[in-house]
């Protein structure tokens, strides 16, 4: 019993991380339908920066306030240098740039900071809180579930209430006519990257203390859980997001647990042919495309 | 035919090559001979079938492991004799063929980024696989790979990396050989069909999900032999040598070649080796701090990679083949018919993108 | 696709005109002046953490031998390669520093599951493959491999030493194994089971180092309520291993292979909320520990780290690595002013080295081992000092034998003689 509740609030904690980084997968892909494959290695960018400010000021949240504010300005300057060019272009290429950015992103950290794991600290205690004997759930995983939450409610009622919401909604959806209502198709796109940027830096900030630490790699696996995730919920969904991360979350912990430690990447793999095959749209999708 | 030809005198240049390298140099040649054999199954696959597959690595490592299995559970039963390696390379071949079938029916009927996610997890899943079956596979510490001294018919003091650097070089032009047939015949026009436009091809009555899963399966075949010759070359296999790391090589060595074209692929291939080797003489003579030196080792080259990925495919969209195309286009009248005959035959991202 | 071929042919013809760094002489990597080794080391990577200063205090320790005139008259030079503890890399670098520099040897290149893979590559071309960092027995094969040679006591001696100590100390306590997934793991779980026997152990788990997730293992442990636990683990998932368990409220006594298990590595992963976590902790040693600075090789060691090491930080691993290039100037030395790959390593077989070990080298033409015996260690108020007894064994069944610990000065300029 112990284990198992160990697994489950292990598998949220781990599966929030993976929810909000898939959140920022489908900003990205709601505004301009692509997948952004370079959302790990932002996120590892702003950590890094978040790292060389807090160990420069002392202070933890320091470098939290700088990493999510320089998430979201990285995020603006990646869409505006790089992924407009490929925006009309076939879906291939804003692939193959994603990837190019990825390794140059990784070999640049590595030349600045070197390829040593930094082990990076958790502002809030991971040593888990005991609820009648049992170990439940430490402080640092009540943090990450709120921040997640936080996050999650903020950009739904961006997307739902707001005027700027409406306008990234038209704009992903029909780039043309919203130009002609008057919406500044451009400026709504690199907003949306930058949001995204800005979840993206949320996400590896949380994740990085329960690994071996900082490392310009440390975010490939967590992309590949997230990607499953944001799949398995539905790319147009935020909600979706969120479910797909959690179940995620849950079905690493789990396999890793009962099964095999080694068994992981290819539970992961199930998961996504399994979505894949039977529902492709994911879990919360709409209407299907007709085939013809 | 002509094909042929060249095949014969190409190998027969490459041969002269390997006696003028020492072994050092031989070692690469194989290993960028190695590479050519996965990259040119890949460029065919996204650039003529445009399919994006970021899980070759995984293919390679299927190609890989049998040639070690199969090695040294003949040299421990005693069977001692060149042919063993053919067996074991097929092997290879034969298990990364029925992996390519089975990702390539996965994955038939997705698209764009649906696919290259698939096949990214696929890279990531695979290598896992030889910690699952620790027992046999030796999980992250590998198996060596035993294999025999050259033949003795070679002479005493031939060296072994020479005879790796034949047994490489005999694949890639094998692998070039076949593609390129492949790429002039029907089946060829076939895949670019599909590329082109699925509904058009569909309504001109070719069977579009069987002929992507044949691409792919064709693809998987050429990365198994490549895997079977890096584990010939590395004499042992383990999944770190499979990692992501590999497949994204791979792709930016297609890309930056040359996409859909098998010269683009030898272009890419040879990019993959000498790259890192340049940045390591470049930085030796330098006066840096060892610190600095080793921060530099692997990741300047990375970073180099990934700058070129990103600039190939905004301004050079045809990689080098298609900047040296351009450039040909400018010489005198002379080479014209040459240059002609051979725009014919490769088809890039370039002409995708003018659609 | 015929001037495509002509290009490959031209391009790699030149860059094979620039060829390798040949040395003058018949002995590659020796020249008059100089001697040039290499070593594979992971530098970079999840068992960077503590090892890649090794290297640094090796060198550092050629450096002070080569500002004394180096050995004959020659400099050592001491190319380090990165292989980011990736046996493929490994592969690489290896190939590129026997072909392409040609070096002389192979010196304490690092890691079980990188240097399995590079012994027929070096055997083929009688490399000399000395003092490997690492304890798997596959580097004593004197048959099979007869120019590699081990540094530190294999994992199965050092398993059997543990188990012995357990047995003694913990009697009726649960005891369980957390071992990497590789021979390190496996021969240090068969040492302990030599002693302690199969069923002794309450749970044996496993740990690889591409899967930084071992709460599982953790877990299970915990599930087992191990009261003694017996960790064969690299620095960075000593670390995490310890740090879990405090997660899970899993309390338990670490007793930590030599091999990951360095006071100052592990305080500065796990940082100040996890020292605490280290008190106690028994681990077994076959150096000096850094905390004993009364020990004249200490003293050594440390006044050479500040002028040549640029004061890096004094721990285990620097200790270490000044030990390795102490030894090997001793073979050097050995093996005569004219050096030859055959003439190193019939020196080293002839054995008779000293040096800051709490126990004797067995190098012998049937045994490429290095050392054979290690004395416990434990952490108390932050300070990891040895303790007791010095413990002998050997590979197989034979009992673990107690004797005084070695210890020989250091020579007044810290030069072999």
């Amino acid at each position: 019993m112990d284990r198992f509740v160990f697994l489950t609030v292990d598998g949220l904690s781990r599966g929030a991380v993976y929810a909000a980084f898939a959140l920022a997968l489908v900003l990205i892909w709601r505004g301009t339908r692509i997948i952004n494959f370079a959302q790990g290695v932002m996120a590892v960018v702003t950590a890094y920066l978040a790292y060389s400010i807090s160990n420069a000021t002392g202070s933890y949240w320091v470098g939290f306030i700088v990493a999510l504010a320089s998430g979201l300005v990285l995020g603006a300057v990646v869409e505006l240098a790089v992924m407009r060019r490929v925006e009309h272009a076939p879906p291939l290429n804003a692939v193959i740039v994603a990837l190019g950015l990825v390794l140059f992103g990784q070999g640049v950290l590595g030349m600045i900071y070197g390829n040593q794991y930094r082990p990076a600290e958790a502002p809030f205690s991971r040593v888990a809180m005991t609820v009648a004997g049992v170990p439940v759930v430490s402080r640092y995983d009540l943090f990450v579930f709120g921040a997640v939450l936080v996050l999650m409610l903020a950009v739904a009622a961006l997307f739902t209430r707001t005027a700027t919401g409406l306008r990234m909604r038209a704009a992903a959806f029909e780039p043309m006519v919203s130009r002609l209502l008057g919406v500044n198709v451009a400026r709504t796109l690199t907003l949306g990257w930058a949001l995204a940027g800005l979840v993206g830096a949320l996400a590896g900030l949380l994740v990085l203390p329960t690994g071996l630490g900082l490392h310009p790699t440390a975010m490939d696996l967590v992309f590949v859980s997230a990607f499953t995730a944001a799949v398995v919920g539905g790319l147009d969904s935020p909600a979706g997001a969120v479910v797909g991360g959690l179940v995620v979350g849950l079905v690493l912990s789990y396999v890793g647990g009962y099964v095999d430690s080694a068994a992981t990447p290819l539970a992961v793999l199930g998961l996504l042919v399994a979505v894949l095959l039977v529902r492709p749209g994911g879990l919360f999708s709409g209407t299907t495309a007709r085939r013809v | 035919m002509r094909n042929l030809g060249i095949a014969a005198v190409s190998a027969a240049l490459l041969l002269a090559l390997t006696y003028l390298l020492d072994p050092f140099r031989d070692y690469q040649l194989a290993t960028a001979a190695a590479y050519l054999c996965a990259a040119a199954g890949l460029t065919v696959l996204i650039g003529v079938n445009g399919q994006l597959s970021l899980g070759h690595g995984a293919l390679m490592a299927f190609g890989a492991y049998p040639v070690a299995l199969v090695q040294n559970e003949l040299a421990d039963r005693g069977v001692s004799a060149q042919w063993t390696l053919a067996v074991s390379v097929l092997a290879g071949v034969a298990a990364a063929t029925a992996l390519g079938a089975v990702v390539g029916v996965a994955a038939a009927r997705l698209h764009g980024p649906y696919l290259a996610g698939l096949t990214l997890v696929v890279a990531v899943a695979v290598p896992s696989l030889a910690t699952l079956f620790g027992g046999v596979l030796h999980g992250d510490q590998g198996l060596s790979v035993y294999l025999l001294p050259p033949p003795a018919a070679l002479g005493p003091d031939f060296p072994f990396e020479r005879w790796q650097a034949w047994l490489a070089l005999a694949a890639a032009v094998l692998t070039m050989l076949l593609l390129a047939n492949l790429m002039r015949s029907r089946f060829g026009r076939t895949l670019r069909a599909v590329r082109d436009d699925e509904v058009a091809a569909r309504l001109a009555g070719i069977p579009v999900a069987r002929t992507r899963v044949l691409a792919f399966v064709v693809s998987a075949a050429c990365a198994g032999l490549s895997g079977a010759m890096f584990a010939i070359l590395a004499q042992s296999v383990s999944p770190s040598a499979f990692a992501l790391t590999l497949s994204l090589n791979l792709l930016l060595a297609v890309v930056v070649g040359g996409l859909g074209s098998l010269a683009g692929a030898v272009w890419g291939s040879l990019l993959l080796v000498l790259l890192p080797w340049l940045v390591d003489t470049f930085t030796a003579d330098l006066t840096l701090s060892p610190d600095l030196r080793q921060r530099l080792a692997g990741n300047l080259p990375l970073a180099i990679f990934g700058l070129l990925l990103v600039v190939v495919m905004i301004a050079a969209p045809g990689g080098v083949q298609g900047l040296l195309k351009g450039v040909l286009k400018h010489v005198p009248q002379v080479l014209a018919p040459a240059v002609r005959g051979r725009r014919r035959s490769a088809g890039g991202l370039d002409d995708r993108l003018q659609r | 696709m015929v001037a495509a071929g002509l290009l490959v042919a031209s391009m790699t013809a030149c860059s094979g005109d620039s060829g390798g760094g040949s040395s003058g002489g018949s002995v590659p990597g020796v020249t008059d002046t100089e001697i040039v080794v290499g070593t594979h080391q992971p530098l970079t990577g999840p068992a960077a953490a503590g090892y890649s200063k090794i290297s640094a205090a090796t060198k550092a320790y050629f450096d002070y031998v080569n500002a004394n005139g180096g050995v004959f008259g020659r400099k050592i030079t001491y190319k380090v390669m990165d292989d980011g503890y990736n046996p493929a890399n490994t592969q690489q670098v290896v190939r590129q520093l026997v072909l392409q520099d040609k070096v002389f040897a192979i010196l304490n290149g690092l890691g079980t599951p990188t240097h399995t893979g590079v012994l027929d590559f070096l055997n083929t071309n009688k490399v000399p493959d000395l003092f490997v960092a690492s304890g798997s027995r596959t580097w004593n094969q004197p048959d099979k491999y007869p120019n590699t040679f081990g540094f530190q006591p294999d994992y199965t001696i050092e398993g059997k030493i543990i188990a012995n100590y357990v047995k003694a100390n913990f009697a009726g306590k649960k005891v369980c194994v957390f071992g990497q997934h590789d021979d390190f793991g496996a021969d240090g779980l068969k040492g302990v089971q030599t002693v302690l026997g199969e069923d002794a152990i309450a749970s044996s788990q496993t740990y690889d180092v591409t899967n930084t997730n071992v709460a599982p293992a953790i877990g299970a442990f915990k599930a087992a309520g191990c009261q003694v636990t017996i960790s064969f683990t690299v620095p960075a998932f000593t670390a995490l291993a310890m740090g879990t368990a405090a997660q899970i409220g899993f309390h338990t006594q670490w007793v930590v292979s030599n091999v990951g298990s360095d006071y100052p590595t592990l305080a500065g992963l796990l940082k100040s909320a996890g020292t605490p976590l280290l008190e106690g902790m028994l681990s077994p040693g076959y150096l000096p520990s850094v905390f004993d600075t009364a020990n004249p090789w200490i003293a050594l060691f440390s006044r050479l780290n500040q002028e040549y090491n640029g004061n890096a930080a004094l721990d285990g691993n620097v200790i270490y690595g000044f030990a390795v290039g102490y030894l090997f100037v001793q073979a050097l030395k050995a093996a005569g002013k004219d050096l030859t790959r055959q003439g190193i390593v019939d020196a080293v077989e002839k054995g008779g080295f000293t040096g800051p070990g709490v126990s004797q080298f067995r190098f012998s033409p049937d045994d490429h081992s290095g050392y054979g015996g290690m004395q416990m260690a434990q952490v108390k108020g932050g300070k990891q000092l040895a303790f007791g007894p010095l413990y002998t064994t050997d590979d197989g069944t034979g009992p673990v034998t107690e004797s005084t610990p070695l210890q020989e000065a250091p020579p007044t300029n810290g030069i072999p003689a």
